[in-house]
């Protein structure tokens, strides 16, 4: 983890249906980190990630006030190229979603939407994307059969292969592992250590231990408010605050 | 209150009837398409399909017919499937829910509760006399567009509505625009619901007879262009029948229409299932 900022959020307001979501929210993401985002249902927890690359964009009545900025550009200036901005800044989601056709295309679906055209460079990528989402020596061989009959887990490191073929900068995981086993989740978990030496991670953990697990530092938010943020180890040694505490220890959420 | 039934009586009750009700129907089709084709195919010939109608309808053939039949059909579907297609991707994709979208879907539903003659007469008033395209294939296959067009917006629209959202939601976080999601998932997603609407489509305009004397004419002679006025097998089948110049040639040719309609559908059923094997 470097000490370099990679995403700035400066006074960010967010509302869904004139409802407030996320209230003058102030944090950093630093390169190279994996940042956890966690809290109770309904804190915004996944609403900040979505904002991160405009996926909020496809949500209508939603309403934001701020910046967001990535290596200091704003995210939200009109000028932004949405696809560009996906693409730097991409997302698994909660619940595993191939799309319809087989793995290969699955990984190289992205790729070829930019353009990548040539079957050399695309087996390449595929290949190297599997591999870093520790799913290769599953999937090797049948990389023409449909992503529809892998297992939910395998289904769910298909989903990372596939934003890491686009080789983001940033990875946004929501909830990633909240319908998988243990063994898919330590699976999960295991990438997520390597991927953060080349790429910045944010998580929105299925429960506090994953938190603790994966993360460098841990954000709490709490109803659309920043708790505290810190190093995971000192958030869950000596929380500052006793709303933290009290959720760590599982006196409520 | 009431009487008690016990649930496993019940339970029988309508196994008997949901039974009943299938075999009563299957029993009823296939009465209809046997009874036809045991009644027409022993008069078709390789001459009564290669040749073109003479003496009314009489004697000859009813090649004419059958070329009439798949023109002004092609020219339907050519015409009406970008449209309906299109019009649904609009409804679902393009715009969120609005007076304008409820109005088309209104007038949707409206035309396709429309009589055909209805379609005919319109047909004749605009693509016949307005537009001087005459009796002929073209009038024929652009009124029988307006007319299926609502089947294929229904159907599209449905089969579009079925394709789960977190797709779109999958494909724009790559990087996808509107566009490359609509052609690269949703339309393989949805294709083998469209391809539904398009044989439905296929068979309303085969089996359609009003319309098509109104605006494709009933020429008994080989159509040469698309400005041809032509005869179709529905239309020749009519005309046989009801004026009662040839009962046999009549069969024939409903037994014809019945073999053709089968084969469009096994050949639509093939080429949708070699598309959506890939994807499972």
């Amino acid at each position: 983890m470097s000490e370099q900022t990679k995403i700035s959020i400066r006074d960010f307001n967010f509302f869904y249906a004139k409802k407030e979501v996320i209230r003058a929210l102030n944090l950093d993401v630093r390169e190279n980190e994996i940042l956890s985002v966690f809290g109770p249902a309904n804190s915004g927890t996944t609403t900040l990630l979505r904002a991160l690359n405009r996926m909020t964009d496809l949500t209508p009545g939603v309403y934001m006030e701020g910046e967001i900025l990535l290596d200091g550009k704003n995210i939200r200036s009109p000028d932004i190229n949405i696809s560009e901005l996906r693409r730097k800044v991409s997302m698994v989601f909660e619940v595993p979603t191939p799309l319809p056709m087989s793995i290969f295309d699955n990984v190289a679906y992205g790729p070829r939407l930019s353009g990548v055209k040539n079957r050399v460079l695309l087996e390449h990528t595929v290949e190297e994307s599997l591999q870093m989402a520790v799913l290769w020596d599953e999937v090797k061989d049948r990389l023409h059969n449909s992503a529809m009959r892998l297992s939910g887990g395998q289904q769910q490191r298909l989903c990372l292969a596939r934003i890491l073929a686009l080789h983001p900068e940033v990875i946004l995981l929501d909830r990633p592992c909240s319908g998988l086993d243990p063994v898919s989740t330590s699976k999960i978990e295991e990438s997520l250590r390597h991927l953060k030496e080349k790429f910045t991670i944010v998580i929105v953990p299925h429960n506090v231990q994953q938190a603790g697990r994966v993360s460098d530092r841990a954000a709490f938010l709490l109803m659309g408010d920043l708790i505290e943020v810190g190093l995971t180890a000192e958030v869950f040694a000596n929380p500052k605050d006793k709303r933290t505490s009290d959720y760590i220890t599982g006196r409520f959420g | 209150m009431g009487i008690r039934v016990n649930p496993r009586t019940t339970q029988k009750i309508a196994k008997v009837v949901i039974w009943s009700a299938a075999i009563l129907v299957l029993l009823l089709l296939f009465t209809i398409i046997i009874y036809i084709l045991s009644k027409g195919i022993p008069h078709i010939t390789w001459q009564f399909l290669t040749e073109i109608p003479s003496d009314m309808g009489k004697s000859g053939g009813i090649l004419s017919a059958i070329v009439g039949t798949l023109a002004v059909t092609i020219v339907a579907i050519v015409v009406a499937t970008p449209l309906g297609v299109g019009t649904a991707f609009y409804l679902t994709e393009y715009t969120r829910e609005s007076g304008v979208t409820k109005i088309i879907r209104f007038s949707a539903e409206s035309l396709a509760g429309i009589p055909s003659i209805v379609y005919g007469l319109f047909g004749f008033i605009f693509f016949v006399t307005y537009l001087k395209l005459g009796w002929s294939i073209l009038s024929g296959g652009l009124t029988l567009a307006v007319m299926i067009l609502p089947t294929i917006i229904r159907t599209s629209e449905e089969a579009i509505r079925t394709v789960p959202p977190m797709y779109r939601e999958v494909s724009f976080s790559l990087g996808g625009t509107k566009w490359q999601t609509m052609t690269k998932v949703l339309i393989p997603s949805a294709l083998p619901g469209i391809a539904t609407g398009i044989i439905l489509g296929i068979g309303r305009c085969v089996a359609e007879t009003a319309a098509i004397i109104l605006t494709a004419g009933s020429a008994l002679q080989m159509p040469t262009s698309l400005f041809s006025p032509a005869r179709t097998l529905a239309v020749h089948f009519y005309i046989l029948a009801s004026e009662g110049i040839s009962l046999e040639n009549a069969y024939a040719t409903a037994a014809i229409l019945i073999i053709l309609i089968l084969l469009i559908n096994i050949g639509a059923n093939l080429l949708v299932n070699r598309v959506v094997a890939k994807r499972r």
